[in-house]
């Protein structure tokens, strides 16, 4: 069974963002880069599928420019077969669409049984690429899963989505694409050898030429980026314990309006 | 000459510090209070294959150098995991290295495999409590009785031992011989058979998780293929296992000082007395940028020692260097972390305070800042000997 799992890779999530000079985008000096962590659960889940069934080909894909490869090995070194490193400038103001179509050029290429990805990357949070990426190909979906079970001839998979209070159990013929949820599985570290194995893996460089495509126009562009207005300062009400419950219970009413 | 990390290199940086760091400060600090060996933490390292790290490939490790050793050992230490981090890991880097160099075939297929998944837990007996630094009076006794060597004697500091399964022990198997004082002794890496050794836990200011004994040999038996390298040149044999645990010592107190560092800096932005951030004053700024430079500095040395001895070069002085330098910028740098805290820097849950208790063990062990000293003054410098 060959499976894609398309990755993005973002920000460490201790990083404290900051607007550029460019102010719409954020400065990027100084900043760990990691695979987005919804992300890790996709791989891990093609990898377990890739063990169970004691064959298939796990392929990571990502978009982005030269400093991807970083994330891209370490899907390697987690135990992913080989990688393709969609870059190229004409993808440098790519919005979720362009994205989702870049994606499924090559995933019509490669023509995998299944498609996995994050919910959402934790960087935008648009959670977008996943379903349009399914709709582009004209697959089925599925997103914020929490289980799979993909049959033993791989012709259908049962998954368990997240909702609230349960799950929704639905069965997609596949191909199909799924996007993973917390809770799918819990990731595992790349080993030393897995590691050093990296290092002789395959990361394919491919351009939108390559694969046929000039990328539109973005439908959806980045004016401007703000920062959070900086919180007020919190007020210690003084005086004695009635009064100031009064008063507290008054500020909440009057000028919080929270009550 | 060149400074960068190879791709490699940089990956096993960012994987281990995601690994250790998966380990919090709260862990660290419960296996401090509870005494409690970390062994999750050294699972979670044996699976993702890091204990064989230094084995080389064909008996199941990585094959590779101290400079990859001494940047996991960094790393650990730098994500607070501190010396109770670091202690159970180095342990399945420098002991094995005599085996690796000068083991018998028979003793590298027998135990090297079991290293690199940690089957086997290890400790490193060389000290003695009557003769200290001064290893060529070492007094434990190995006695030839037809295939075997039965030892007697004592030693001290011996970490690990209330785990270990097996010992690389060096004693003396001929008499002291003042015109070559270091011959003689011979090295050998056996069975910890509890039938033969006692162990009495030593109490101690630091590093509570990984514990430091005196043990007791009791007629130990030792088959005659155990010995590593050749007899009567066990402590030659054993430098192999010294310089690196001087560069790797090193680069532990290095990351233990990052670690409280980068606290200290963060608690420096936040704390606000006298209506400014503390960090706004110089008093507190430039020790800690100081110790960020000398932090810098030291690694550095570290670096460049392991790089000496993965490329089979002499690497004495350097070792040594950058086991003094190492140990007095991770003190500094814990020192003025601390002090940043004030009083909560003395508080346990602020963290730094573990993280100084246990950087103060490397200006002591394992070579003393005096010794190292001693060392350069006469080996490099060309001074008399002063004692
Ligand atoms: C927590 C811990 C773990 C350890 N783990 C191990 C282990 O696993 N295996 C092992 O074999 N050992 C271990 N050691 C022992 C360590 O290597 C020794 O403590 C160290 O080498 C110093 O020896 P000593 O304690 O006997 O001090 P001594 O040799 O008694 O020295 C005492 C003091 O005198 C100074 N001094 C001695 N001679 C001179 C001189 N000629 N000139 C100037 N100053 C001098 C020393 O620098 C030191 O400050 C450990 C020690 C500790 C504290
Ligand atoms: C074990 C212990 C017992 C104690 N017992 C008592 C007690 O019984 N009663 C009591 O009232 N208090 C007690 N204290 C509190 C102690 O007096 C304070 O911890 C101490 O005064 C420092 O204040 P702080 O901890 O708030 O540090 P902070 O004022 O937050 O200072 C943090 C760091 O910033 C430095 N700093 C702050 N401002 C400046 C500046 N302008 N320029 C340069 N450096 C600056 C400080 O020197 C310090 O290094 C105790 C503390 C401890 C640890």
């Amino acid at each position: 069974m060959k499976i894609v799992v398309a990755i993005k890779q973002v920000p460490d999530t201790a990083t404290q963002v900051k607007i550029g000079g460019d102010p719409k985008a954020i400065d990027t000096a100084g900043i760990t880069w990691i695979v987005s962590p919804y992300d890790e659960f996709a791989i891990e889940e093609a990898l377990r599928l890739k063990e169970k069934r004691g064959q298939g080909e796990v392929i990571a894909v990502s978009l982005g420019p030269d400093r991807v490869k970083e994330a891209l090995r370490s899907a390697l070194a987690m135990g992913c077969d080989r990688a393709i490193h969609l870059n190229d400038p004409a993808w440098a103001n790519a919005d979720t669409l362009a994205t989702a179509q870049a994606l499924a050029a090559v995933i019509k290429q490669e023509q995998p049984a299944l498609v996995l990805c994050g919910r959402q990357a934790i960087d935008d949070d648009m959670g977008a690429v996943g379903a349009q990426l399914a709709e582009v190909l004209g697959w089925p979906c599925a997103s914020w899963i929490m289980e799979e079970a993909v049959d033993a001839d791989a012709k259908s998979v049962r998954v368990g989505r997240q909702v609230e209070g349960g799950l929704e159990v639905f069965d997609l013929p596949l191909p199909a694409v799924l996007s993973a949820q917390k809770g799918l599985n819990e990731p595992r570290y790349p080993t030393l050898k897995g590691i050093m194995g990296a290092k002789k893996k395959e990361i394919k460089d491919v351009k939108a030429g390559d694969l046929g495509l000039t990328p539109a126009a973005p439908q959806v562009a980045v004016k401007n980026l703000e920062a959070l207005p900086a919180r007020p300062p919190g007020r210690v009400i003084q005086g004695e314990i009635k009064d100031a419950v009064k008063e507290l219970v008054r500020a909440l009413r009057e000028d919080a309006k929270a009550i | 000459m060149d400074f960068a990390l190879t791709e490699q290199q940089e990956m096993i940086r960012k994987e281990v510090a995601t690994l250790a760091r998966s380990f919090s400060l709260d862990y660290w600090l419960e296996k401090d209070r509870k005494h409690e060996y970390p062994w999750d933490f050294v699972k979670a390292f044996a699976r993702a294959g890091w204990l064989g790290a230094i084995i080389p490939e064909a008996y199941g490790g990585s094959g590779l150098g101290v400079t990859e050793a001494a940047i996991l050992l960094h790393e650990i230490c730098a994500s607070g995991a501190g010396t109770s981090g670091a202690s159970p890991i180095h342990f399945y880097v420098f002991p094995p290295m005599p085996v690796i160099k000068h083991g018998s075939e028979r003793l590298k297929e027998k135990y090297l495999p079991k290293i690199a998944t940690g089957e086997i837990v290890m400790s490193f007996g060389v000290t003695e409590p009557n003769v200290g630094s001064d290893t060529s009076r070492i007094q434990t006794r190995a006695v030839r009785q037809g295939d075997r060597w039965v030892v007697n004697g004592r030693k001290v500091w011996n970490t690990n031992a209330r785990n270990a399964t097996h010992i690389l022990l060096l004693a003396r198997t001929d008499e002291r011989d003042p015109k070559k004082p270091l011959k003689n002794l011979t090295l050998f890496f056996t069975e910890f058979d509890r039938a033969k050794i006692t162990v009495q836990e030593i109490e101690k200011l630091g590093r509570a998780a990984v514990d430091s004994n005196e043990i007791f040999i009791d007629g130990l038996e030792i088959p005659e293929e155990n010995v590593v390298g050749e007899v009567g040149s066990g402590f030659y044999h054993i430098l192999d296992s010294l310089n690196p645990e001087r560069m790797l010592t090193g680069i532990e107190a290095v990351g233990i000082g990052r670690a409280a560092l980068g606290r200290a800096v963060e608690y420096a932005k936040q704390r606000v007395v006298f209506d400014r951030p503390i960090g706004q004053n110089q008093a507190i700024a430039h020790p800690l940028a100081m110790a960020w430079a000398k932090l810098e500095a030291a690694e550095a040395m570290c670096l460049k020692a392991a790089w000496l001895f993965d490329h089979g070069q002499p690497c004495g002085a350097e070792s040594n260097v950058a086991k003094l330098l190492g140990a007095e910028a991770g003190f500094e740098a814990c020192d003025v972390a601390l002090q940043t805290h004030g009083g909560y820097g003395y508080a346990k849950e602020f963290y730094v305070e573990r993280l100084w208790r246990e950087v103060r063990l490397y200006k002591i062990a394992p070579v003393s800042q005096q010794m190292v000293l001693n060392h350069l003054a006469e080996h490099v410098l060309g001074l008399p000997k002063s004692y």
